[in-house]
Protein backbone atom coordinates (compact mmCIF):
# COMPACT_ATOMS: atom_id res chain seq x y z
CA UNK A 1 0.00 0.00 0.00
CA UNK A 2 1.38 3.41 -0.86
CA UNK A 3 0.04 6.52 0.73
CA UNK A 4 -0.75 9.15 -1.90
CA UNK A 5 -0.48 12.74 -0.70
CA UNK A 6 -1.05 14.35 -4.11
CA UNK A 7 -4.59 13.00 -4.38
CA UNK A 8 -5.48 14.87 -1.18
CA UNK A 9 -4.02 18.17 -2.45
CA UNK A 10 -5.67 17.81 -5.84
CA UNK A 11 -9.11 17.27 -4.35
CA UNK A 12 -8.81 19.73 -1.49
CA UNK A 13 -10.94 22.43 -3.23
CA UNK A 14 -13.75 19.91 -3.71
CA UNK A 15 -13.58 18.81 -0.09
CA UNK A 16 -13.67 22.49 0.92
CA UNK A 17 -16.89 22.95 -1.07
CA UNK A 18 -18.32 19.96 0.77
CA UNK A 19 -17.23 21.38 4.12
CA UNK A 20 -19.02 24.63 3.27
CA UNK A 21 -22.28 22.77 2.65
CA UNK A 22 -21.79 20.86 5.91
CA UNK A 23 -21.35 24.13 7.79
CA UNK A 24 -24.45 25.55 6.13
CA UNK A 25 -26.53 22.51 7.12
CA UNK A 26 -25.32 22.66 10.71
CA UNK A 27 -25.99 26.39 10.97
CA UNK A 28 -29.53 26.31 9.61
CA UNK A 29 -30.54 23.18 11.48
CA UNK A 30 -29.12 24.69 14.68
CA UNK A 31 -31.19 27.81 14.11
CA UNK A 32 -34.41 25.86 13.47
CA UNK A 33 -33.56 23.61 16.41
CA UNK A 34 -33.29 26.45 18.92
CA UNK A 35 -36.43 28.20 17.64
CA UNK A 36 -38.43 24.97 17.94
CA UNK A 37 -36.86 23.93 21.22
CA UNK A 38 -37.96 27.06 23.10
CA UNK A 39 -41.74 26.37 22.90
CA UNK A 40 -41.13 22.63 23.34
CA UNK A 41 -39.14 23.17 26.53
CA UNK A 42 -41.65 25.68 27.90
CA UNK A 43 -44.49 23.21 27.33
CA UNK A 44 -42.35 20.45 28.82
CA UNK A 45 -42.00 22.26 32.18
CA UNK A 46 -45.73 22.94 32.39
CA UNK A 47 -47.59 21.70 35.45
CA UNK A 48 -50.40 20.20 33.40
CA UNK A 49 -49.75 16.58 32.45
CA UNK A 50 -51.67 16.86 29.15
CA UNK A 51 -49.64 19.87 28.07
CA UNK A 52 -46.45 18.02 28.97
CA UNK A 53 -47.42 14.89 27.02
CA UNK A 54 -47.13 16.40 23.53
CA UNK A 55 -43.51 17.60 23.73
CA UNK A 56 -42.67 14.41 25.62
CA UNK A 57 -43.94 12.25 22.74
CA UNK A 58 -42.06 14.42 20.24
CA UNK A 59 -38.82 14.14 22.18
CA UNK A 60 -39.30 10.41 22.75
CA UNK A 61 -39.72 9.76 19.02
CA UNK A 62 -36.82 11.89 17.85
CA UNK A 63 -34.40 10.67 20.51
CA UNK A 64 -35.44 7.03 20.25
CA UNK A 65 -35.05 6.51 16.51
CA UNK A 66 -31.94 6.75 14.31
CA UNK A 67 -31.39 10.00 12.43
CA UNK A 68 -31.00 7.99 9.22
CA UNK A 69 -34.58 6.74 9.49
CA UNK A 70 -35.87 10.24 10.17
CA UNK A 71 -34.13 11.66 7.13
CA UNK A 72 -35.50 8.83 4.94
CA UNK A 73 -38.98 9.37 6.37
CA UNK A 74 -38.93 12.98 5.26
CA UNK A 75 -37.09 12.61 1.95
CA UNK A 76 -38.61 9.37 0.63
CA UNK A 77 -41.67 9.13 2.90
CA UNK A 78 -43.26 12.45 1.97
CA UNK A 79 -43.69 11.38 -1.66
CA UNK A 80 -45.98 8.52 -0.65
CA UNK A 81 -48.89 10.90 -0.14
CA UNK A 82 -50.61 12.49 -3.10
CA UNK A 83 -51.77 15.49 -1.09
CA UNK A 84 -48.18 16.35 -0.20
CA UNK A 85 -47.22 16.21 -3.85
CA UNK A 86 -50.08 18.51 -4.77
CA UNK A 87 -49.52 20.95 -1.92
CA UNK A 88 -47.52 24.14 -2.23
CA UNK A 89 -44.85 22.63 0.06
CA UNK A 90 -43.78 20.10 -2.57
CA UNK A 91 -41.15 22.31 -4.27
CA UNK A 92 -39.43 22.44 -0.86
CA UNK A 93 -39.91 18.79 0.14
CA UNK A 94 -38.62 17.69 -3.26
CA UNK A 95 -35.20 19.20 -2.63
CA UNK A 96 -32.76 17.01 -0.67
CA UNK A 97 -31.20 20.17 0.76
CA UNK A 98 -34.39 21.35 2.45
CA UNK A 99 -35.28 17.82 3.56
CA UNK A 100 -31.91 17.58 5.29
CA UNK A 101 -32.28 20.99 6.94
CA UNK A 102 -35.83 20.20 8.11
CA UNK A 103 -34.93 16.75 9.46
CA UNK A 104 -31.78 17.91 11.23
CA UNK A 105 -33.70 20.85 12.68
CA UNK A 106 -36.50 18.65 14.02
CA UNK A 107 -33.97 16.11 15.32
CA UNK A 108 -31.72 18.54 17.13
CA UNK A 109 -34.75 20.45 18.49
CA UNK A 110 -35.71 17.37 20.52
CA UNK A 111 -32.26 17.19 22.11
CA UNK A 112 -32.01 20.95 22.68
CA UNK A 113 -35.49 20.98 24.26
CA UNK A 114 -34.31 18.44 26.86
CA UNK A 115 -31.18 20.52 27.58
CA UNK A 116 -33.28 23.68 27.83
CA UNK A 117 -35.77 22.00 30.16
CA UNK A 118 -32.95 20.98 32.48
CA UNK A 119 -31.55 24.51 32.36
CA UNK A 120 -34.92 26.15 33.05
CA UNK A 121 -35.50 23.85 36.00
CA UNK A 122 -32.09 24.62 37.46
CA UNK A 123 -32.49 28.41 37.48
CA UNK A 124 -32.37 29.37 41.17
CA UNK A 125 -35.94 29.73 42.45
CA UNK A 126 -35.17 33.07 44.02
CA UNK A 127 -34.50 34.69 40.65
CA UNK A 128 -37.92 33.70 39.33
CA UNK A 129 -39.56 34.82 42.56
CA UNK A 130 -37.72 38.15 42.41
CA UNK A 131 -38.99 38.70 38.87
CA UNK A 132 -42.53 37.96 40.00
CA UNK A 133 -42.15 40.21 43.01
CA UNK A 134 -41.15 43.05 40.67
CA UNK A 135 -44.45 42.53 38.88
CA UNK A 136 -43.05 41.25 35.58
CA UNK A 137 -45.58 39.62 33.28
CA UNK A 138 -44.90 36.07 32.08
CA UNK A 139 -43.62 37.05 28.60
CA UNK A 140 -41.42 39.77 30.04
CA UNK A 141 -40.02 37.39 32.64
CA UNK A 142 -39.29 34.87 29.91
CA UNK A 143 -37.52 37.45 27.78
CA UNK A 144 -35.52 39.11 30.54
CA UNK A 145 -34.90 36.42 33.15
CA UNK A 146 -35.80 32.84 32.29
CA UNK A 147 -34.47 32.42 28.76
CA UNK A 148 -31.19 34.40 29.08
CA UNK A 149 -30.37 32.54 32.29
CA UNK A 150 -31.35 29.18 30.82
CA UNK A 151 -29.18 29.80 27.73
CA UNK A 152 -26.23 30.64 29.97
CA UNK A 153 -26.70 27.42 31.94
CA UNK A 154 -27.13 25.16 28.92
CA UNK A 155 -24.43 26.72 26.70
CA UNK A 156 -21.67 24.13 27.38
CA UNK A 157 -23.97 21.16 26.70
CA UNK A 158 -25.48 22.96 23.71
CA UNK A 159 -21.97 23.17 22.25
CA UNK A 160 -21.71 19.38 22.55
CA UNK A 161 -25.07 19.02 20.83
CA UNK A 162 -23.93 21.17 17.90
CA UNK A 163 -20.85 18.98 17.51
CA UNK A 164 -23.08 15.88 17.54
CA UNK A 165 -25.18 17.56 14.86
CA UNK A 166 -22.03 18.26 12.84
CA UNK A 167 -21.31 14.55 12.88
CA UNK A 168 -24.93 13.72 12.16
CA UNK A 169 -24.86 16.00 9.12
CA UNK A 170 -22.70 13.37 7.39
CA UNK A 171 -25.99 11.50 6.83
CA UNK A 172 -26.96 14.16 4.28
CA UNK A 173 -24.70 12.25 1.91
CA UNK A 174 -27.20 9.37 1.93
CA UNK A 175 -29.82 11.54 0.21
CA UNK A 176 -27.48 12.59 -2.62
CA UNK A 177 -26.25 15.82 -1.04
CA UNK A 178 -22.58 16.60 -1.63
CA UNK A 179 -21.57 17.59 1.87
CA UNK A 180 -18.07 16.81 3.16
CA UNK A 181 -18.78 13.07 3.41
CA UNK A 182 -20.73 13.00 0.14
CA UNK A 183 -17.95 14.85 -1.66
CA UNK A 184 -15.36 12.45 -0.23
CA UNK A 185 -17.42 9.52 -1.54
CA UNK A 186 -17.65 10.94 -5.08
CA UNK A 187 -13.91 11.68 -5.14
CA UNK A 188 -13.18 8.12 -3.99
CA UNK A 189 -15.48 6.68 -6.64
CA UNK A 190 -13.24 8.35 -9.21
CA UNK A 191 -9.76 7.89 -7.69
CA UNK A 192 -10.21 4.77 -5.51
CA UNK A 193 -8.08 6.07 -2.65
CA UNK A 194 -10.50 5.51 0.27
CA UNK A 195 -8.02 5.77 3.13
CA UNK A 196 -6.42 9.05 2.05
CA UNK A 197 -9.62 10.92 1.22
CA UNK A 198 -11.72 9.62 4.13
CA UNK A 199 -8.97 10.45 6.61
CA UNK A 200 -8.55 13.92 5.08
CA UNK A 201 -12.30 14.43 5.49
CA UNK A 202 -12.01 13.19 9.09
CA UNK A 203 -9.31 15.77 9.81
CA UNK A 204 -11.51 18.49 8.30
CA UNK A 205 -14.40 17.45 10.56
CA UNK A 206 -11.99 17.66 13.48
CA UNK A 207 -11.02 21.20 12.53
CA UNK A 208 -14.66 22.25 12.20
CA UNK A 209 -15.34 20.83 15.69
CA UNK A 210 -12.42 22.86 17.03
CA UNK A 211 -13.92 25.99 15.43
CA UNK A 212 -17.34 25.24 16.97
CA UNK A 213 -15.80 24.72 20.40
CA UNK A 214 -14.06 28.11 20.09
CA UNK A 215 -17.27 29.89 19.08
CA UNK A 216 -19.11 28.38 22.02
CA UNK A 217 -16.42 29.56 24.45
CA UNK A 218 -17.21 33.09 23.27
CA UNK A 219 -20.98 32.55 23.48
CA UNK A 220 -20.69 31.08 26.95
CA UNK A 221 -18.73 34.12 28.07
CA UNK A 222 -21.39 36.40 26.60
CA UNK A 223 -24.35 34.68 28.26
CA UNK A 224 -22.59 34.27 31.59
CA UNK A 225 -21.01 37.73 31.62
CA UNK A 226 -22.45 38.41 35.09
CA UNK A 227 -19.99 35.81 36.40
CA UNK A 228 -17.05 37.90 35.16
CA UNK A 229 -18.21 40.97 37.04
CA UNK A 230 -16.52 43.31 37.97
CA UNK A 231 -13.57 42.62 35.65
CA UNK A 232 -15.75 43.17 32.61
CA UNK A 233 -18.51 45.71 33.01
CA UNK A 234 -21.55 45.40 30.78
CA UNK A 235 -22.42 48.37 28.60
CA UNK A 236 -25.50 50.50 29.11
CA UNK A 237 -25.75 49.89 32.84
CA UNK A 238 -26.99 52.49 35.32
CA UNK A 239 -23.98 54.67 36.22
CA UNK A 240 -24.92 54.60 39.93
CA UNK A 241 -24.45 50.81 39.92
CA UNK A 242 -21.03 51.13 38.33
CA UNK A 243 -19.66 53.69 40.78
CA UNK A 244 -20.54 51.60 43.84
CA UNK A 245 -17.70 49.09 43.90
CA UNK B 1 -50.45 -0.40 9.41
CA UNK B 2 -50.51 -2.78 6.43
CA UNK B 3 -47.10 -4.37 5.99
CA UNK B 4 -48.18 -6.50 2.99
CA UNK B 5 -46.37 -9.60 4.21
CA UNK B 6 -43.05 -7.87 4.74
CA UNK B 7 -43.30 -8.07 8.53
CA UNK B 8 -41.00 -11.09 8.81
CA UNK B 9 -38.35 -9.19 6.84
CA UNK B 10 -38.41 -6.40 9.41
CA UNK B 11 -38.23 -8.92 12.25
CA UNK B 12 -35.21 -10.68 10.73
CA UNK B 13 -33.63 -7.25 10.24
CA UNK B 14 -34.29 -6.36 13.86
CA UNK B 15 -32.54 -9.58 14.91
CA UNK B 16 -29.43 -8.64 12.88
CA UNK B 17 -29.55 -5.12 14.36
CA UNK B 18 -29.63 -6.61 17.84
CA UNK B 19 -26.70 -8.94 17.10
CA UNK B 20 -24.73 -6.05 15.65
CA UNK B 21 -25.41 -3.86 18.69
CA UNK B 22 -24.51 -6.56 21.23
CA UNK B 23 -21.30 -7.61 19.42
CA UNK B 24 -20.22 -3.98 19.12
CA UNK B 25 -21.01 -3.46 22.79
CA UNK B 26 -18.82 -6.39 23.85
CA UNK B 27 -15.86 -5.37 21.66
CA UNK B 28 -16.38 -1.67 22.41
CA UNK B 29 -16.20 -2.27 26.18
CA UNK B 30 -12.81 -3.93 25.68
CA UNK B 31 -11.64 -0.94 23.61
CA UNK B 32 -12.97 1.40 26.27
CA UNK B 33 -11.18 -0.38 29.12
CA UNK B 34 -7.94 -0.52 27.12
CA UNK B 35 -8.25 3.16 26.21
CA UNK B 36 -8.97 4.19 29.79
CA UNK B 37 -6.03 2.18 31.14
CA UNK B 38 -3.83 3.79 28.49
CA UNK B 39 -5.03 7.24 29.47
CA UNK B 40 -4.35 6.82 33.19
CA UNK B 41 -1.09 4.91 32.74
CA UNK B 42 2.24 6.38 33.74
CA UNK B 43 3.77 5.88 30.29
CA UNK B 44 3.79 9.01 28.16
CA UNK B 45 3.48 7.12 24.85
CA UNK B 46 0.45 5.16 26.01
CA UNK B 47 -1.21 8.35 27.24
CA UNK B 48 -0.56 10.03 23.88
CA UNK B 49 -2.05 7.04 22.03
CA UNK B 50 -5.12 7.10 24.27
CA UNK B 51 -5.60 10.84 23.80
CA UNK B 52 -5.13 10.64 20.04
CA UNK B 53 -7.64 7.80 19.82
CA UNK B 54 -10.41 9.63 21.66
CA UNK B 55 -9.71 13.00 20.01
CA UNK B 56 -9.77 11.65 16.47
CA UNK B 57 -12.64 9.18 16.77
CA UNK B 58 -14.88 11.53 18.73
CA UNK B 59 -14.31 14.28 16.19
CA UNK B 60 -15.22 12.12 13.21
CA UNK B 61 -18.78 11.29 12.06
CA UNK B 62 -19.72 7.66 12.70
CA UNK B 63 -20.83 7.31 9.08
CA UNK B 64 -17.39 8.36 7.89
CA UNK B 65 -15.84 5.84 10.26
CA UNK B 66 -18.06 3.04 8.94
CA UNK B 67 -17.15 3.93 5.34
CA UNK B 68 -13.43 4.27 6.15
CA UNK B 69 -13.31 0.87 7.84
CA UNK B 70 -15.30 -0.88 5.13
CA UNK B 71 -13.51 0.56 2.08
CA UNK B 72 -10.17 1.27 3.74
CA UNK B 73 -9.80 -2.21 5.23
CA UNK B 74 -9.82 -3.90 1.83
CA UNK B 75 -7.01 -1.61 0.64
CA UNK B 76 -4.95 -2.42 3.73
CA UNK B 77 -5.75 -6.15 3.69
CA UNK B 78 -4.94 -6.45 -0.01
CA UNK B 79 -1.65 -4.63 0.51
CA UNK B 80 -0.75 -7.06 3.31
CA UNK B 81 -1.86 -10.10 1.31
CA UNK B 82 0.12 -9.05 -1.77
CA UNK B 83 3.27 -9.23 0.37
CA UNK B 84 2.53 -12.94 0.65
CA UNK B 85 1.85 -13.29 -3.06
CA UNK B 86 -1.97 -13.30 -2.92
CA UNK B 87 -3.45 -10.85 -5.44
CA UNK B 88 -7.21 -11.54 -5.37
CA UNK B 89 -9.76 -8.98 -4.18
CA UNK B 90 -10.37 -9.05 -0.42
CA UNK B 91 -13.24 -7.39 1.43
CA UNK B 92 -14.41 -7.48 5.03
CA UNK B 93 -17.98 -8.68 5.41
CA UNK B 94 -20.34 -5.79 6.20
CA UNK B 95 -21.09 -7.31 9.60
CA UNK B 96 -17.43 -7.49 10.63
CA UNK B 97 -16.75 -4.00 9.26
CA UNK B 98 -19.82 -2.69 11.08
CA UNK B 99 -18.83 -4.26 14.39
CA UNK B 100 -15.29 -2.89 14.00
CA UNK B 101 -16.42 0.66 13.20
CA UNK B 102 -19.16 0.83 15.83
CA UNK B 103 -16.98 -0.67 18.55
CA UNK B 104 -14.16 1.76 17.78
CA UNK B 105 -16.64 4.65 18.08
CA UNK B 106 -18.24 3.21 21.22
CA UNK B 107 -14.80 2.53 22.72
CA UNK B 108 -13.69 6.14 22.30
CA UNK B 109 -16.64 7.46 24.28
CA UNK B 110 -16.47 4.59 26.77
CA UNK B 111 -12.80 5.47 27.37
CA UNK B 112 -13.87 8.81 28.80
CA UNK B 113 -16.58 7.23 30.93
CA UNK B 114 -14.21 4.58 32.33
CA UNK B 115 -11.45 7.11 32.90
CA UNK B 116 -13.62 9.36 35.05
CA UNK B 117 -14.95 6.29 36.88
CA UNK B 118 -11.41 5.06 37.55
CA UNK B 119 -10.45 8.43 38.99
CA UNK B 120 -13.53 8.43 41.17
CA UNK B 121 -12.37 5.45 43.25
CA UNK B 122 -10.72 6.57 46.50
CA UNK B 123 -6.95 6.19 46.53
CA UNK B 124 -7.05 4.65 50.00
CA UNK B 125 -8.66 1.51 48.61
CA UNK B 126 -5.77 0.93 46.23
CA UNK B 127 -3.30 1.53 49.03
CA UNK B 128 -5.19 -0.90 51.24
CA UNK B 129 -5.02 -3.51 48.49
CA UNK B 130 -1.27 -2.95 48.13
CA UNK B 131 -0.88 -3.18 51.90
CA UNK B 132 -2.66 -6.54 51.83
CA UNK B 133 -0.04 -7.74 49.34
CA UNK B 134 -2.21 -7.86 46.22
CA UNK B 135 -0.48 -7.53 42.87
CA UNK B 136 -1.46 -4.73 40.51
CA UNK B 137 -3.54 -7.16 38.44
CA UNK B 138 -5.34 -8.54 41.48
CA UNK B 139 -6.11 -5.03 42.72
CA UNK B 140 -7.61 -4.15 39.37
CA UNK B 141 -9.78 -7.30 39.12
CA UNK B 142 -10.88 -7.50 42.76
CA UNK B 143 -11.08 -3.91 43.97
CA UNK B 144 -11.19 -1.42 41.10
CA UNK B 145 -13.22 -3.13 38.37
CA UNK B 146 -16.31 -4.11 40.42
CA UNK B 147 -16.66 -0.50 41.55
CA UNK B 148 -15.90 1.08 38.16
CA UNK B 149 -18.92 -0.82 36.91
CA UNK B 150 -21.25 0.89 39.32
CA UNK B 151 -19.98 4.40 38.61
CA UNK B 152 -19.72 3.94 34.83
CA UNK B 153 -23.11 2.28 34.30
CA UNK B 154 -25.27 5.40 33.68
CA UNK B 155 -22.75 6.76 31.16
CA UNK B 156 -22.37 3.42 29.42
CA UNK B 157 -26.15 3.05 29.28
CA UNK B 158 -26.47 6.30 27.34
CA UNK B 159 -23.68 5.19 25.03
CA UNK B 160 -25.47 1.90 24.37
CA UNK B 161 -28.62 3.77 23.33
CA UNK B 162 -26.51 5.86 20.93
CA UNK B 163 -24.88 2.67 19.63
CA UNK B 164 -28.25 1.03 19.04
CA UNK B 165 -29.27 3.93 16.82
CA UNK B 166 -25.90 4.06 15.06
CA UNK B 167 -26.37 0.48 13.86
CA UNK B 168 -28.67 1.96 11.19
CA UNK B 169 -25.55 3.45 9.56
CA UNK B 170 -24.24 -0.01 8.71
CA UNK B 171 -27.10 -0.34 6.21
CA UNK B 172 -25.12 2.08 4.04
CA UNK B 173 -22.48 -0.62 3.42
CA UNK B 174 -25.10 -3.26 2.68
CA UNK B 175 -25.67 -5.25 5.85
CA UNK B 176 -29.21 -6.65 5.92
CA UNK B 177 -30.26 -5.09 9.20
CA UNK B 178 -33.53 -3.42 10.08
CA UNK B 179 -32.98 -0.23 8.12
CA UNK B 180 -31.92 -1.99 4.94
CA UNK B 181 -34.72 -4.55 5.14
CA UNK B 182 -37.14 -1.66 5.38
CA UNK B 183 -35.52 -0.17 2.26
CA UNK B 184 -35.92 -3.53 0.48
CA UNK B 185 -39.62 -3.60 1.37
CA UNK B 186 -39.95 -0.01 0.14
CA UNK B 187 -38.41 -1.06 -3.18
CA UNK B 188 -41.23 -3.59 -3.71
CA UNK B 189 -44.21 -1.75 -2.31
CA UNK B 190 -43.37 1.91 -3.11
CA UNK B 191 -44.65 2.88 0.32
CA UNK B 192 -41.63 4.51 1.97
CA UNK B 193 -43.52 6.27 4.76
CA UNK B 194 -45.26 3.12 6.01
CA UNK B 195 -42.15 0.99 6.14
CA UNK B 196 -39.72 3.54 7.52
CA UNK B 197 -42.29 4.39 10.18
CA UNK B 198 -42.65 0.69 11.01
CA UNK B 199 -38.86 0.40 11.29
CA UNK B 200 -38.81 3.53 13.47
CA UNK B 201 -41.37 1.87 15.78
CA UNK B 202 -39.15 -1.22 16.06
CA UNK B 203 -36.20 1.01 16.99
CA UNK B 204 -38.39 2.76 19.58
CA UNK B 205 -39.31 -0.62 21.00
CA UNK B 206 -35.66 -1.70 21.17
CA UNK B 207 -34.60 1.54 22.90
CA UNK B 208 -37.50 1.29 25.36
CA UNK B 209 -36.56 -2.26 26.28
CA UNK B 210 -32.90 -1.28 26.70
CA UNK B 211 -33.89 1.66 28.88
CA UNK B 212 -35.92 -0.61 31.13
CA UNK B 213 -33.05 -3.12 31.24
CA UNK B 214 -30.59 -0.38 32.14
CA UNK B 215 -32.83 0.80 34.94
CA UNK B 216 -32.75 -2.67 36.54
CA UNK B 217 -29.01 -3.05 35.95
CA UNK B 218 -28.41 0.26 37.69
CA UNK B 219 -30.58 -0.77 40.60
CA UNK B 220 -28.66 -4.04 40.82
CA UNK B 221 -25.29 -2.28 40.71
CA UNK B 222 -26.32 0.17 43.42
CA UNK B 223 -27.85 -2.43 45.70
CA UNK B 224 -25.19 -1.77 48.32
CA UNK B 225 -26.15 1.91 48.48
CA UNK B 226 -29.89 1.69 48.95
CA UNK B 227 -29.83 1.45 52.71
CA UNK B 228 -31.78 -1.06 54.76
CA UNK B 229 -34.68 -2.79 53.08
CA UNK B 230 -37.96 -2.59 54.93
Amino acid sequence: MNWDWTVIWQNLPKLMDGALLTLELVFFSGLIGVLLAIPLALLRVSGNIWVRALPYAYIFFFRGTPLLIQIFLVYYGASQFEWVKESSLWPILREPYWCAVITFGLHTAAYIAELLRGAIQSIPRGEIEAAKALGMSYPKMLRRITLPRAFGIMMPSYGNEVILMLKGSALASTITLLDLTGMARTVIARTYTPLEIFLAAGVMYLMISALIIFIFRLLERYFNRHQHWPNEKPKGLDSQLLSKD
Amino acid sequence: MDLQGFGHLLISGAWVTLQLALCSLAVGLVFGLLGASAKVSSSKTLRAIGNGYTLFVRGMPELLLVLTIFFGSSVVLMAIASQFGYDEYIELSPFVAGVTALSIAFGAYATEVFRSALQEIPKGQKEAAVALGMTQYQTFIRVTLPQVWRIALPGLGNLFLVLLKDTALVSVIGLNELMRQAAVAVGYTKEPFTFYLAAACVYLLLTSISMAGLYYLERFANRGYQGARS
